[in-house]
């Protein structure tokens, strides 16, 4: 057994539906070490919500295995905190009440993890909209409470298909910084979906570019020490960053 | 003192205009409202007692006040008209919850509701009434038959707009729910049941307009009591006086109903929605 705290081997998705078949993804080979934070990068329909599915045990792989702890994946597990692409909150819950959703499916709504949950959602500026319901608040709030509501229940293992990709710039380099740190306090396992590259550098230990037709990994890069050991928005200043945003776009430009 | 009242609240003088214009059509329409139901009334009166109607058939309004206030004296008519609403009442609690609870065995099970569907459409398309007589060779002649019949009218229906609801439920909340690691019962208490909540009160109110259907019917049929019973007792001594006021008092019962349920749904779902 290897020593990868997530491990897809030769995993392949195909949906199915009454009049086609769609190739999401083929051949997927993949090991994560714990405390590793991975970057999904690639072009629209390459399959990288999929992955994030797959992963989660929200539906099996057509073929392959995927293991989380060495274990087979056959359903969601509590070590896994999701924050699917849509934020999806309950429009009749309070922003609290959503936050607290997790907890509650999982009867962990203790009064430590409920203010562990109010606490994130301090982190987050939304303090002040904790009784609010959804429909009140802006596309970018909205994201931050579905964010909030990931990781209320403490994963270990956090799968974020886009978690910035409604937010302003200034608060998408905070939350960058807020959810880096918060990975790296706990030692948790992440893996993030973003269409923004240097997001991608910025945040994370290795980046995983995915081709598409069917979906499947054209190259993985190891994002140089410098930038890693610094916090998103310093990494942004470190010298070999201009480098090796150019390094991956070139590799993405190829592709075209 | 009317302008007073007329311009209450007003921000500006304009705004006073604008107001009082909106309250005195309120005003009007409701003199208005009032006027008209004097004329029909004295014209009922009227032409009875000039002979233009026959009073047999048709009574008069004084008379059926009359009656009214005859029975009301002697505690008859209070009993009549609790028994009909006690029916009524029972009837379409028991079919609104009954329905939702058959709603949520067929979400439970896609292979059962896939089975169940035809057999729903056809119930659905059957008149109810027409069970009339298996009711009572079942439950025997007496308010089970009555509220048998209410149920009958209201359940099907219920059964099938509710779960029309439950699983028109965007599939993306059970994805997010199942993330979770939520159980399929979960699913649905917290999920499914919320969301189809505004949709389960609006068939309360349909409900209530059912329920007078059948259980007045079931009354026609059955009962020795009841508002029903009063229109059929009365219709066959031909005392047409007390078909008339039977009449009235369902009428403006089954208003007051539907009026309570209405302001019920609006204070739960604004109490959901603060
Ligand atoms: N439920 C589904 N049924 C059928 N086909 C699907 C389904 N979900 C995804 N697909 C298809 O699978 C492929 C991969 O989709 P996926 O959502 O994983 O892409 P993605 O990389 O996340 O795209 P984006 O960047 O736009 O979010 C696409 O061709 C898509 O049309
Ligand atoms: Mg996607």
């Amino acid at each position: 057994m290897n020593r990868s705290i997530i491990s897809l081997k030769n995993v392949s998705k195909l949906y199915h539906t009454k009049i086609d078949e769609i190739f999401a993804v083929k051949d997927i080979n993949l090991n994560i070490e714990k405390g590793e934070f991975i970057s999904l990068v690639g072009p629209s329909g390459c399959g990288k919500s999929t992955i994030l599915s797959l992963i989660s045990g929200l539906f099996p792989p057509t073929k392959g295995k995927i293991y989380i702890d060495g274990q087979e994946v056959t359903g969601p597990t509590r070590k896994i905190g999701y924050m699917l692409q849509q934020d999806y909150l309950l429009n009749w819950r309070t922003v609290e009440e959503n936050i607290l959703l997790g907890l509650e499916i999982q009867k962990r709504l203790t009064t430590k993890n409920r203010n562990q949950a109010l606490h994130l959602l301090e982190e987050m500026g939304l303090t002040s909209y904790k009784d609010s319901h959804p429909n009140q608040l802006s596309g970018g709030m909205r994201q931050r409470v579905a964010l909030v509501r990931t990781l209320a229940t403490n994963p270990d293992i956090l799968l974020l298909d886009e978690p910035f990709s409604a937010l302003d710039y200034q608060t998408r380099l905070k939350l960058e910084d807020l959810v880096v740190e918060t990975i790296h306090k706990h030692e948790k396992t992440a893996i993030l979906v973003t269409h923004d590259i240097s997001e991608a550098i910025a945040m994370s230990d290795r980046i995983v570019l995915l081709g598409k037709n069917p979906g499947h990994i054209k190259k993985v890069f190891n994002v140089p020490d410098p930038i890693r050991n610094s916090l998103p928005l310093k990494a942004r200043n470190v010298p070999e960053f201009q480098n090796y945003f150019h390094l991956i776009w070139s590799e993405i430009e190829d592709d075209e | 003192m009317m302008n007073r009242y007329l311009t209450k609240g007003a921000k500006s003088e304009e705004h006073g205009i604008f107001l009082s214009k909106l309250r005195l059509n309120y005003i009007y329409i409701r003199i208005t409202q009032l006027l008209l139901l004097i004329f029909l009334l004295g014209t009922w009166e009227l032409t009875v007692k000039l002979k233009l109607i026959d009073e047999f058939l048709f009574s008069r309004p004084s008379k059926i006040w009359d009656l009214f206030i005859e029975m009301l004296t002697t505690g008859e008519l209070q009993h009549h008209i609790y028994v009909t609403l006690l029916e009524t009442v029972v009837g379409f609690i028991l079919g609104t919850l009954l329905g939702t609870i058959l709603a949520t065995l067929i979400w439970a099970s896609p292979f059962i509701s896939k089975v169940l569907e035809p057999y729903l459409v056809v119930l659905n398309g059957m008149p109810k009434v027409a069970l009339g007589p298996i009711f009572i060779v079942t439950f025997g002649s007496g308010y089970t038959s009555i509220i048998a019949m209410a149920l009958a009218i209201s359940i099907i229906i219920t059964t099938i707009v509710i779960y029309g609801s439950f699983k028109e439920v965007d599939p993306n909340y059970l994805k997010l729910a199942r993330t979770f690691g939520a159980k399929k019962h979960q699913i649905f208490f917290k999920v499914i049941l919320p969301a189809s909540f505004p949709t389960i009160i609006a068939t309360l109110k349909v409900n209530v307009g059912l329920s007078w259907v059948g259980v007045i019917v079931g009354e026609f049929l059955v009962s020795k009591a009841g508002l029903g019973y009063l229109i059929i007792y009365g219709f066959q001594v031909f005392n047409l006086t007390l078909v008339m006021m039977s009449l009235f008092i369902i009428s403006i019962a089954a208003t007051l109903m539907y009026q309570a349920v209405a302001l019920l749904e609006s204070k739960i779902l604004s109490i959901r929605n603060r």
